[in-house]
């Protein structure tokens, strides 16, 4: 009773970066970070990291500075509402170069 | 060497499952699916079977721990009735979807409102459209025995498979059972290969979101669409039927017993009239097909045994000379008619079988159905049909309200 083997018959896919696509093209708003105020790039030190604990996408990567990947950011703005020091604005995409 | 025991049909499904070597079991109980669990409990906190036993809330649950389980690679078991199963209604999708190999029985019972605990199929039947596999039992022997058949067939096709009987009619009613040899049962059931297993070794983002049409992965594969999917399921049902019917031949060599492919005859062969029905009802109606015999009319019956897939051949061909067909179900699709009886009608469209079909819902919230009542019945039927009664309305059986 030998089957012949299918290795797609149950949707699976690896875990990876982008798996539902190229999410950034979503955003209308993207997170602006003021190195100025950002705890980490002020102190010089891995601290605070609030920004990379609540992304819910997981696309702000904690080190010194602090970067936020936008090709998959989706603007939420979660990021922004959680910083301390509101060292994150979220800025209109159309008005990104103004 | 035979091993007959006296036993109830809850005995002899749990008995099933622990010949199978089952690794996890989780069960909610519910009458009359209850004794089951309790005594694959009582297996597992003993030794004998040495499988992880977990107890969960409710029904849904109990179907998430087997998907679960069965998605890291392990043979799972689980057991549910009526409202039980129907609160497991969204699962079974799951379970189906995912292709992965759970055996469940379903201890037949009807459905509230209003609640009764008494046998009916309208449980069951209502899950028809979930992608599960479907094998309705009419003896205790039966139940052990496709149990074990269930596993071989699931593991094969990669779909769940749905075991049932009826509530109290087996499940609480004691009979001779022959108990298979735990080596021989292991001979016939090969260990379980997942198709996959999820494993943290190797992460695997299981069944996420798909899109109407094929599409890339972030790796640049082209994976199929959902509808693909869909349909992968559906073609690995219609090729089932060659996979149960082999699994019963292989069952009956083995054992020595043959409960019937897909459906099972009794005087079928010559018979001008035809009983058909599902479980210990069509068990019944050779009681009935008896006595019509011995008043001088030619009368057979078909148990259907696998409603999903539908025996759409087998039927073809064992009713190709029938000259009247009577249905006796214990489900109705509310606003139509019994779904057997539906389904019946559509695998003779086109075919040379014109015979008349008289559809009849008997038995509901275990309400006794006797031979001679099926008998009367058919007679019934049978002098409409002498009438020229070509579309008969469904019938309820011995049901009288003002």
């Amino acid at each position: 009773m030998e089957e012949k083997k299918d290795d797609n018959i149950s949707a699976m896919c690896t875990v990876a970066v982008g798996e539902a696509g190229k999410t950034g093209d979503w955003r209308s708003v993207r997170p602006v970070i003021d190195r100025k105020k950002c705890i980490p790039s002020l102190k010089n030190k891995s601290a605070c990291f609030l920004c990379w604990l609540y992304c819910p996408e997981g696309v702000v990567k904690p080190g010194i500075p602090v970067e936020i990947d936008l090709e998959y950011c989706k603007g939420c703005g979660i990021c922004a509402e959680e910083c301390p020091p509101r060292a994150i604005s979220m800025v209109r995409e159309d008005k990104i170069n103004e | 060497m035979s091993n007959v025991q006296i036993m109830t049909g809850n005995q002899a499904a749990a008995l099933g499952a622990k010949l199978c070597n089952v690794e996890v079991v989780a069960a909610y109980p519910i009458t009359p699916q209850s004794q089951l669990s309790e005594i694959l409990s009582q297996y597992v906190e003993s030794g004998e079977l040495k499988a992880e036993y977990v107890r969960v809330e409710g029904e849904h649950s109990a179907l998430t721990v087997c998907i679960s389980a069965s998605t890291v690679g392990a043979r799972v078991f689980t057991a549910t009735s009526a409202n039980g199963l129907l609160y497991m209604h969204e699962q079974l999708h799951w379970a189906a979807g995912s292709r992965l190999p759970i055996v469940m029985c379903c201890v037949n019972r009807g459905v509230g409102a209003p609640w009764t605990i008494f046998n009916d199929q309208q449980d069951s039947l209502a899950q028809r459209d979930t992608g599960w596999m479907q094998i309705y039992c009419r003896n205790n022997q039966e139940i052990l025995d496709t149990v074990i058949q269930a596993y071989r067939i699931a593991e094969a096709v990669y779909c769940p498979v749905m075991v049932c009987y009826d509530g109290f009619v087996l499940s609480h009613t004691m009979m001779p059972v022959d108990i298979p040899d735990a080596a021989d049962v292991k001979a016939f059931l090969p260990p379980y290969k997942p198709h996959t297993i999820l494993s943290p070794d190797d992460p695997r983002n299981l069944n996420p979101v798909l899109f109407p049409g094929q599409r890339r992965d972030s790796e640049g594969v082209l994976r199929d669409g959902y509808m693909e999917m869909r349909y992968k399921l559906q073609a690995a049902l219609d090729k089932a039927p060659e996979t149960i019917r082999s699994a019963n031949t292989a069952f009956a060599e083995a054992f020595g017993r043959n409960h019937g492919g897909m459906l099972w005859e009794y005087h079928a062969n010559d018979a001008d009239l035809i009983i058909v029905g599902m479980g210990s009802l069509a068990s019944e109606a050779t009681a009935a097909a008896d006595i019509l015999r011995a008043e001088g009319i030619k009368a057979g019956v078909v148990g259907i045994r696998v409603y999903r897939p539908f025996p759409k051949e087998d039927v073809r061909d064992v009713f190709r000379n029938a000259k009247a067909v009577v249905i006796f179900e214990k489900s109705i699709s509310y606003g139509y008619e019994g779904g057997l009886c539906s389904d019946l009608k559509a695998a003779f469209y086109g075919t040379n079988i014109k015979a008349p079909i008289h559809g009849y819902i008997a038995g509901l919230g275990g309400r006794d159905v006797k031979a001679r009542e099926l008998v009367a019945a058919a007679k019934d039927s049978l002098a409409s049909f002498d009438r020229g009664m070509v579309e008969p309305k469904t019938t309820w059986l011995s049901t009288f309200t003002g």
